[in-house]
C-alpha cells in the first residue's frame, strides 16, 4: 500500500498582485507526481528554488495546492483541515528553535497534539509525553524549560518528539539536520532510523546535502526548477544517474580524493520563474542538450528497474 | 524614475480619496440640523435655505459627499460665515505662513537630528553620546507649548534678543530680516521634540548598521573610518532614517498648532483653533482637508528621494 | 517577572523614572484627603499672589485659586486621562493589528489600506477634526487622542504579527490540531506581548503630553475643571507679568512626561534587550586589545599566528573563544582550519586584522605576525594600511557581506582606492578586468549592477574579485561556500584553486567540511573548542587522523557513493568556551580519556610535519568505532 500518492500536484504563486491587476502566475512546482510506498524513506533532493519545501508544505495542508491531488493512506487530502490530517501526517521543521514557541514550557508544547488530536486527559498526557521522552533519549526535567535553553541538536529531538505525540505515522523531514553540525547531525539522523524501526514510520526526507540523503533513503527523487527530473533507488541514482543535471550535482559534492574540478556545465543560472523556457528547463544548463530540449518539456521515462529520469538524451551506462 | 513618480502619484488618488471621505465622515458626526450647525450665530432662516440649496445639505449623505466633493474640485471649500471670506482664500493666506514655520523647523530638526544621531552613534558611551542622549530626553520630554513659553520669558521679556510674538513688526517691518528675528523662537521650540526624535533614530539606526556585515567587509577592505562611518553606515541609515523624517513632518506640522498659539504666528493652525472655538464648520473642514492633502503629497516627496537613495525600491 | 524588575531597576535612569513617577502618582492619589483649599475657589482680592505666600505655598492664579491645590487636581485629572486615552488605543490598535496580521490576504488589505489613509493625516489634524464635530470637552479630546493613535499601535502590531504567523512554531501549532483562535490566544498573543506593553509604555507620555495639548488650546477640559493643560493654557495671558502661574504647571507636564519617558525606555530595555539602542554596541574599527603577559617575538613568516588568544566578555562571562592557537602560512599554500560552530575558527579569522566585533571581543594574549611585523601591537592606521592590501578577506553570506546601496563597480574601485591614488578612468576599466578575472560573464554591464542583482554564485564571485583587487599577499576565507548550492559551491572552489595557482597566494581557508579541506587544502588544522587538536598536510591527517576527535568527526560525515547506512555519532556536546573544562576539553566526549586527560594544560605536540594534542593519541585503525 501506498501511504502517499501524489498526483498532477501544482503549485502557482501569484506576485506583484495589486488592487486594479492580477499579477503574474510563478509557478514553483509543476505538475508533480509520485508515491511513496508505506515505510519507505524517500529522499528528496534539489537546490534553493526548486520547489522542495513548496511541496512539503502542501504535502501537510499547510499550503494550498493549486491543481492536483494528494492521498494520504488513501484518503484525499482535505484542504480545509490540516487538523484531521495532522494525525496522519506531521513535519518536522528545519529550524528546530524557531519551531518551538519561544514563551512555552517544553511540557506546553508537547501536550497541544495530545489534547487537541487525540483528547487525552491528564494523567494519560503525562504517561504519554514520558514515554516518547523516552525514546528521543531525552530527560524528563526538560519539560518544565524553555526552548532557548536547549542547544539545535537537543531542540530538533524535541520537535521529532513532538511530530511522534500526534502518532502520525508519516513524517515530513524539511532539511531536519542542515542547521546542525556534523557530529550532532550524525546523532539525530541515527534517531530518526531508530524510531522508523520502532514505530513503523513513512519518511519523507528532504535535504540539499546528497550525501546524507543517500545514507538515509531508500528511493532519492531530484527536483530541478519545480520538476521531478530523476526519480530512482538511492545506491542506484547517484552512481548511474541518468539525468545530467543529477550527475551535476553528484559530480559537484566535495568527495574526499577527488581532485578539484568544477564539473562542466554552460551557466549556473537557474531559468526566470516569471519566464520560463518552453522546453526542458535544464536545457540552458545542459551540456548534452539538443534542438528537441529547447522545446519540448521531457516527461519522466522509465531508464532501469524502477529508475525514472525525465530527458531527452539520457546519460547511458 | 519618471515611471515610479508616476506610480507614487496615482498611488496617491485613492489615499487622497479617503482623506476626504474621513474628514466628510467625522463632520458628519456633528449632532443636530448641519445647516445650523455650520451657520451657528449666522443661521438666519435666509442663509440656512441658501446653504442647503448650495451644500445639498438635505440631501442623503453619500449624495453631499459627492456634491462637495463635487465643489472642491473646483476649489469651492465654500464660505467661512465668521470671517466672511471664500475658506480657500484663508486657508492659502495662512498656509503660507504656516509653511514658513513648520518648514524651517523641519529642516532644523532633520540636519541637527541627523547630526546629534550620527556622532552619538560613532562616540557610543562617550562624553558627548552622553549629553546629547540627557539633552533628547529633555527635548521629547518637554511641552513644546511650555517651551515656546518659557523661552518667551528668558529671550524676549528678560534678555530682549528676539520680539514677544507675531510674524512681523507692526510698525515698519516687513522685510526678510524682520521675519528671521521673529522666526527664530518659534522654529525652535517646534523643532525641539522632533529634533529629539530624529536624534534618537538616528542613533539606533547608524548602531544597527554599524553591526552589519558590509561594514565589516569595507573595515577589511581598509577604507578610512571616517569614510565608513559617513559613508557606508550613515548611506544604509538613511535608508531607516527618511521614514522617520517623513513621519516628524507631520509631528512639525501638528506641534505648529501649539507654536502659533504661544507666538500668535498668522498659521494654518491658529486658524483651525479659533475656526473650531467659533464653530466655523466650513473652515475646519476645508483646513483640514488642505493641510492632510500636502502631507500626503510631501510623503510622495519622501518616497521618490527614499527611491533615489535605495536601488531596491524600484525593483 | 522579578527578573524582569532586577533588570529594569539595575537601569538606575528607570529606577529614577519610577522613583518620580511612583511620587507623583502617591501624592495625586492622596490629594483629595490633604488639607487643602477647594482648587474652584475663586477669590478676586487674591489675584496672582506670588509662590511662598501664606496659605498659598505657589501661590494663587488670576481668579486667586490656590495653585497648589489646582496643581494637584490637575494632575490627577491630565494622568487618568492620559492613562484612559493610552489603554484605549492600545487595546483597540493592537486588536487590529493582530487580526490583520494573523488573518493575512484580503482582510488584512483592506484594514491596512484604512489604517493607512488614517495615518495619512498629520495627528492633530485628525484629533483637531474630531473635537471640531463632537464639540470642546475633555471626554471629547481623550476620544481624540485615543482615536488618532489606534493607527499607530495597529500598524505596529500588525507587523510583529505578519512575522510571527510565519514561524515555524505557528505551522506547528497548525498541524497539531489548533484553530486559529486558540492560535492567536496562545501563540501570537503571547509573543506580541512584550511588544505591545513596550509600544505603550514608549507612547504614554506622549498622549499626555497630547490631552494636555488639546486643553492648552482650550479644546479639552472646560472651566471650571481643569487639567494641566488648561491651567497653562489660562495662564498664558499673565505669562509675562506673572510668570509663576504658567511655569507651575508646565514643569508638572515635564516631570510626569520625563519620569514616564524614563521608565518607557527602561522597560523597552528590560523587556527586550536587542531593541535596547545602547546594548547594540557598535564594533570599534580594531578590536580592542589587552596583552597581559609579554607577546612572542614576531615570526618571519609570510603570515603566522602565536599562541593567539580571543575572549568575548560579557557581563560576568569570559568567552574563551581563542585559546592559544599557532598557525603559518607561507606563499602559494592552502591552509584549512575546520572545526564545528563555536570552535573559534572564524574569531581565529578575525582576529588576524582586528576584525572580531570589539566590544565584546578583546584580544587577549599571542601575535599575529606578518612579514615580520605583530598586527596585534600595531596602530589602527598601520592595522588598516594592510587590510585589504596585503591581508584580504572573503566572507560566508555574499548577500549581507555587498553593501546593498552601491554598485559592484563602486565597491570594487573603493577597495582599490583605498589603498592608493587611481584615476577613476583607469580604476573603472580595472574593475572590469577584475570580474572577468573571477569568469563573471559580460563584465563591462556586470559593473553597473547591485548586489540584489545578482545570483547568490555571482555575488560571491565579487567578493573574490574585491579581494583579488590589490593583489594581497594573503587571502582569508570565512566559509565562502556554506551559503551556496553545491553545484555553485564546486565552481567557486575550483576558482579559488585557479587563482591561487596562477597567482601564488597564500590562502586561509575556514570551514566545517571535510571535502572541501580535501580538494583544496595543503595543509589542515582541526579546531576544538578554541583550540587547535590536531595539524598537519591533509592527506596525512585525512588517511591517519591521530587525534580522537578528527577521527570521530570524519567518521559522522558521511560520504557520497556509500548507500544506505548508519552513521557513527559522536554522543554528547562540545562543551561551552566560557565553562571550559581542566584538561582535554573533548575528554568528556572521548572512550580513551584516562584521569590524567582532566588535569592541567595537554600541549600541542609536534611530530615532523604533524602535531597533536593528546596524550594518547590513536593510530589509524587501532579504534574500531563503537556505536
Amino acid at each position: 500500500m501506498n501511504a502517499l500518492e501524489v498526483k498532477d500536484l501544482t503549485k502557482t504563486f501569484e506576485v506583484g498582485k495589486t488592487l486594479f491587476s492580477r499579477g503574474l502566475g510563478v509557478k514553483a512546482v509543476r505538475r508533480m507526481s509520485f508515491e511513496v510506498r508505506d515505510g519507505e524513506t524517500l529522499g528528496i533532493v534539489g537546490e534553493s528554488g526548486c520547489g522542495k519545501s513548496t511541496l512539503a508544505r502542501m504535502l501537510v495542508g499547510l499550503l494550498p495546492s493549486t491543481e492536483g491531488e494528494i492521498k494520504i493512506e488513501g484518503k484525499v487530502q482535505d484542504k480545509a483541515s490540516p487538523r484531521e490530517f495532522g494525525q496522519m501526517i506531521q513535519y518536522v521543521f528545519q529550524d528546530p528553535i524557531s519551531s518551538l514557541n519561544p514563551r512555552k514550557t517544553i511540557r506546553q508544547i508537547m501536550e497541544t497534539p495530545l489534547k487537541r488530536l487525540h483528547g487525552m486527559g491528564k494523567a494519560e498526557r503525562d504517561k504519554r509525553i514520558s514515554e516518547i521522552f523516552a525514546s528521543v533519549n531525552l530527560r524528563e526535567e526538560f519539560l518544565s524549560r524553555y526552548p532557548h535553553e536547549f542547544s539545535g541538536g537537543q531542540a530538533q529531538r524535541i520537535g521529532i518528539a513532538r511530530a511522534l505525540a500526534a502518532a502520525a505515522r508519516i513524517l515530513i523531514l524539511d532539511e531536519p539536520v542542515s542547521a546542525l553540525d556534523v557530529s550532532v547531525q550524525a546523532q539525530v539522523l541515527n534517531l530518526l532510523a531508530d524510531l522508523k524501526l520502532k514505530f513503523g514510520l513513512t519518511y519523507l526526507f528532504i535535504s540539499h546535502d546528497l550525501a546524507v540523503v543517500e545514507a538515509v533513503s531508500d528511493r532519492v527523487m531530484v527536483l530541478y526548477f519545480g520538476t521531478i527530473v530523476e526519480v530512482g533507488p538511492a545506491d542506484a541514482i547517484f552512481k548511474q544517474a541518468k539525468h545530467p543535471y543529477t550527475k551535476l550535482l553528484a559530480n559537484s559534492a566535495p568527495v574526499v580524493g577527488r581532485p578539484l574540478e568544477a564539473p562542466k556545465q554552460k551557466g549556473d543560472e537557474l531559468p526566470d520563474p516569471l519566464n520560463p523556457p518552453s522546453g526542458c528547463p535544464f536545457a540552458k544548463r545542459c551540456i548534452y542538450a539538443t534542438e528537441i530540449c529547447e522545446t519540448i518539456d521531457p516527461a519522466l521515462m522509465e531508464m532501469g528497474e524502477g529508475h525514472f529520469a525525465a530527458c531527452h538524451n539520457p546519460i547511458r551506462g | 524614475m519618471a515611471a515610479y513618480i508616476l506610480k507614487r502619484l496615482i498611488s496617491a488618488i485613492p489615499v487622497l480619496f479617503g482623506i476626504t471621505l474621513i474628514v466628510f465622515l467625522i463632520m458628519a458626526m456633528i449632532p443636530g440640523d448641519p445647516a445650523t450647525a455650520i451657520l451657528g450665530a449666522y443661521a438666519t432662516p435666509e442663509n440656512v435655505a441658501k446653504i442647503n440649496r448650495d451644500l445639498g445639505l438635505d440631501a442623503p449623505l453619500f449624495q453631499r459627499y459627492f456634491i462637495w466633493l463635487g465643489n472642491l474640485f473646483t476649489g469651492d471649500l465654500g464660505r467661512s460665515y465668521s470671517l466672511n471670506r471664500p475658506v480657500l482664500h484663508e486657508i492659502i493666506e495662512r498656509f503660507h505662513a504656516t509653511l514658513v514655520l513648520a518648514g524651517s523647523s523641519f529642516v532644523l530638526c532633520a540636519v541637527f537630528g541627523i547630526l546629534a544621531g550620527v556622532v552619538s552613534a560613532a562616540r557610543q558611551y562617550g562624553w558627548a553620546d552622553k549629553a546629547i542622549t540627557f539633552t533628547v530626553l529633555i527635548g521629547i520630554s518637554i511641552p513644546s507649548f511650555f517651551l515656546g513659553m518659557v523661552m518667551i520669558l528668558v529671550f524676549a521679556v528678560r534678555l530682549r534678543w528676539f520680539p514677544v510674538s507675531g510674524m512681523y513688526a507692526i510698525y515698519g517691518g516687513g522685510d526678510i530680516l524682520d521675519l528671521l528675528r521673529h522666526l527664530i523662537m518659534p522654529a525652535l521650540a517646534l523643532a525641539a521634540v522632533a529634533t529629539g526624535v530624529v536624534a534618537r533614530m538616528s542613533r539606533s539606526a547608524m548602531l544597527e548598521v554599524l553591526r552589519q556585515d558590509y561594514i565589516r567587509t569595507a573595515r577589511a577592505k581598509g577604507v578610512k573610518e571616517r569614510k565608513v562611518i559617513l559613508g557606508h553606515a550613515l548611506s544604509s541609515a538613511m535608508v531607516n532614517i527618511i521614514p522617520v523624517l517623513g513621519i516628524q513632518a507631520g509631528f512639525v506640522l501638528s506641534g505648529a498648532v501649539y507654536i502659533e498659539m504661544v507666538f500668535q504666528w498668522p498659521g494654518i493652525g491658529r486658524m483651525l483653533v479659533d475656526a473650531i472655538l467659533k464653530r466655523d464648520i466650513l473652515l475646519v473642514q476645508g483646513g483640514v482637508v488642505f493641510v492632510a492633502a500636502c502631507y500626503v503629497l510631501f510623503n510622495i516627496v519622501v518616497d521618490v528621494v527614499q527611491s533615489l537613495l535605495d536601488p531596491r525600491i524600484k525593483s | 517577572m522579578i527578573q524582569f524588575l532586577n533588570l529594569l531597576f539595575r537601569n538606575r535612569l528607570a529606577g529614577l523614572g519610577a522613583g518620580m513617577l511612583v511620587l507623583i502618582l502617591l501624592i495625586a492619589l492622596i490629594t483629595p484627603v490633604l488639607p487643602l483649599p477647594d482648587p474652584n475657589i475663586t477669590a478676586t482680592a487674591d489675584r496672582f499672589m506670588s509662590p511662598f505666600s501664606e496659605g498659598h505655598l505657589l501661590g494663587t492664579d488670576h481668579l486667586g485659586r490656590d495653585l497648589l491645590s489646582r496643581l494637584l487636581s490637575g494632575t490627577r485629572l491630565s494622568l487618568a486621562v492620559g492613562v484612559a486615552a493610552a489603554l484605549i488605543a492600545t487595546v483597540i490598535g493592537s486588536s487590529i493589528g493582530i487580526v490583520a496580521g494573523f488573518l493575512g490576504g484580503r482582510t488584512d488589505n483592506i484594514i491596512m489600506r484604512l489604517v493607512d489613509m488614517l495615518m495619512a493625516f498629520p495627528y492633530i489634524l485628525l484629533a483637531l477634526a474630531i473635537v471640531a464635530a463632537l464639540g470642546p470637552g475633555l471626554n471629547n479630546a481623550l476620544i481624540a487622542v485615543a482615536a488618532v493613535n489606534v493607527p499607530f499601535f495597529a500598524r505596529n502590531i500588525r507587523g510583529v504579527t505578519v512575522g510571527l504567523a510565519n514561524k515555524e512554531f505557528v505551522d506547528a501549532a497548525r498541524l497539531n490540531g489548533m484553530s486559529n483562535g486558540q492560535i492567536i490566544f496562545s501563540e501570537i498573543l503571547p509573543n506580541v506581548l512584550p511588544v505591545i506593553v513596550i509600544a505603550m509604555s514608549t507612547t504614554i507620555g506622549w498622549m499626555i503630553l497630547e490631552t494636555a495639548g488639546l486643553s492648552f488650546l482650550g479644546l479639552g477640559s472646560q472651566p471650571p475643571q481643569a487639567d494641566l493643560g488648561s491651567m497653562l493654557g489660562e495662564a498664558r495671558a499673565a505669562l509675562i507679568t506673572f510668570p509663576h502661574t504658567s511655569v507651575v504647571p508646565g514643569i508638572m507636564i515635564f516631570l510626569i512626561v520625563m519620569s514616564i519617558n524614563l521608565l518607557g525606555d527602561g522597560v523597552r530595555d528590560a523587556i527586550d534587550p536587542r531593541l535596547k539602542s545602547g546594548a547594540l554596541s557598535r564594533p570599534l574599527p580594531a578590536t580592542i586589545v589587552e596583552r597581559k603577559e609579554v607577546p612572542p617575538t614576531p615570526d618571519k613568516d609570510l603570515l603566522s599566528l602565536q599562541e593567539l588568544r580571543t575572549e568575548f566578555h560579557v557581563g560576568e562571562r569570559v568567552y574563551k573563544a581563542v585559546g592559544g592557537v599557532s598557525l603559518k602560512v607561507n606563499k602559494g599554500e592552502c591552509l584549512g582550519i575546520i572545526g564545528e560552530s563555536g570552535s573559534g575558527k572564524s574569531v581565529t579569522a578575525l582576529s588576524v586584522m582586528g576584525l572580531v566585533a570589539s566590544p565584546p571581543g578583546k584580544i587577549v594574549g599571542g601575535t599575529v605576525s606578518f612579514q615580520g611585523k605583530d598586527l596585534v601591537g600595531a596602530s589602527y592606521n598601520e592595522l588598516r594600511s594592510l587590510r585589504g592590501d596585503r591581508v584580504a578577506y572573503i566572507f560566508q553570506d555574499p548577500l549581507s557581506t555587498l553593501h546593498p546601496l552601491y554598485t559592484v563597480g563602486d565597491q570594487l574601485i573603493e577597495a582599490m582606492q583605498a589603498h592608493r591614488s587611481v584615476p577613476q578612468k583607469d580604476a573603472q576599466a580595472r574593475a572590469v578586468e577584475l570580474l572577468e578575472a573571477v569568469r563573471i560573464p559580460n563584465a563591462a554591464q556586470r559593473v553597473k549592477n547591485y548586489p540584489h542583482e545578482m545570483s547568490g554564485g555571482m555575488r560571491q564571485r565579487v567578493s573574490i574579485a574585491m579581494a583579488l583587487a590589490n593583489e594581497p599577499d594573503v587571502i582569508i576565507a570565512d566559509e565562502p561556500t556554506t551559503a551556496l548550492d553545491v553545484t555553485v559551491q564546486a565552481q567557486i572552489l575550483s576558482l579559488l584553486n585557479d587563482l591561487r595557482r596562477e597567482r601564488d597566494l597564500a590562502i586561509v581557508f575556514i570551514t566545517h567540511d571535510f571535502g572541501v579541506v580535501a580538494q583544496l587544502c595543503d595543509r589542515v588544522a582541526v579546531m576544538y573548542a578554541g583550540q587547535i587538536v590536531e595539524e598537519g598536510p591533509t592527506a596525512a591527517i585525512l588517511d591517519d587522523p591521530q587525534h580522537p576527535y578528527t577521527k570521530r568527526l570524519m567518521a559522522c560525515v558521511p560520504e557520497l557513493g556509500g548507500g544506505k547506512r548508519e552513521l557513527h555519532a559522536i554522543a554528547g556536546l562540545p562543551p561551552a568556551v566560557d565553562q571550559l573544562p581542566q584538561g582535554c576539553a573533548f575528554a568528556a566526549r572521548c572512550e580513551f580519556a584516562q584521569e590524567v586527560c582532566r588535569q592541567g594544560g595537554i600541549m600541542l605536540e609536534p611530530k615532523g610535519e604533524r602535531a597533536v594534542r593528546c596524550l594518547f593519541p590513536v593510530n589509524a585503525d587501532q579504534i574500531e568505532v563503537t556505536l
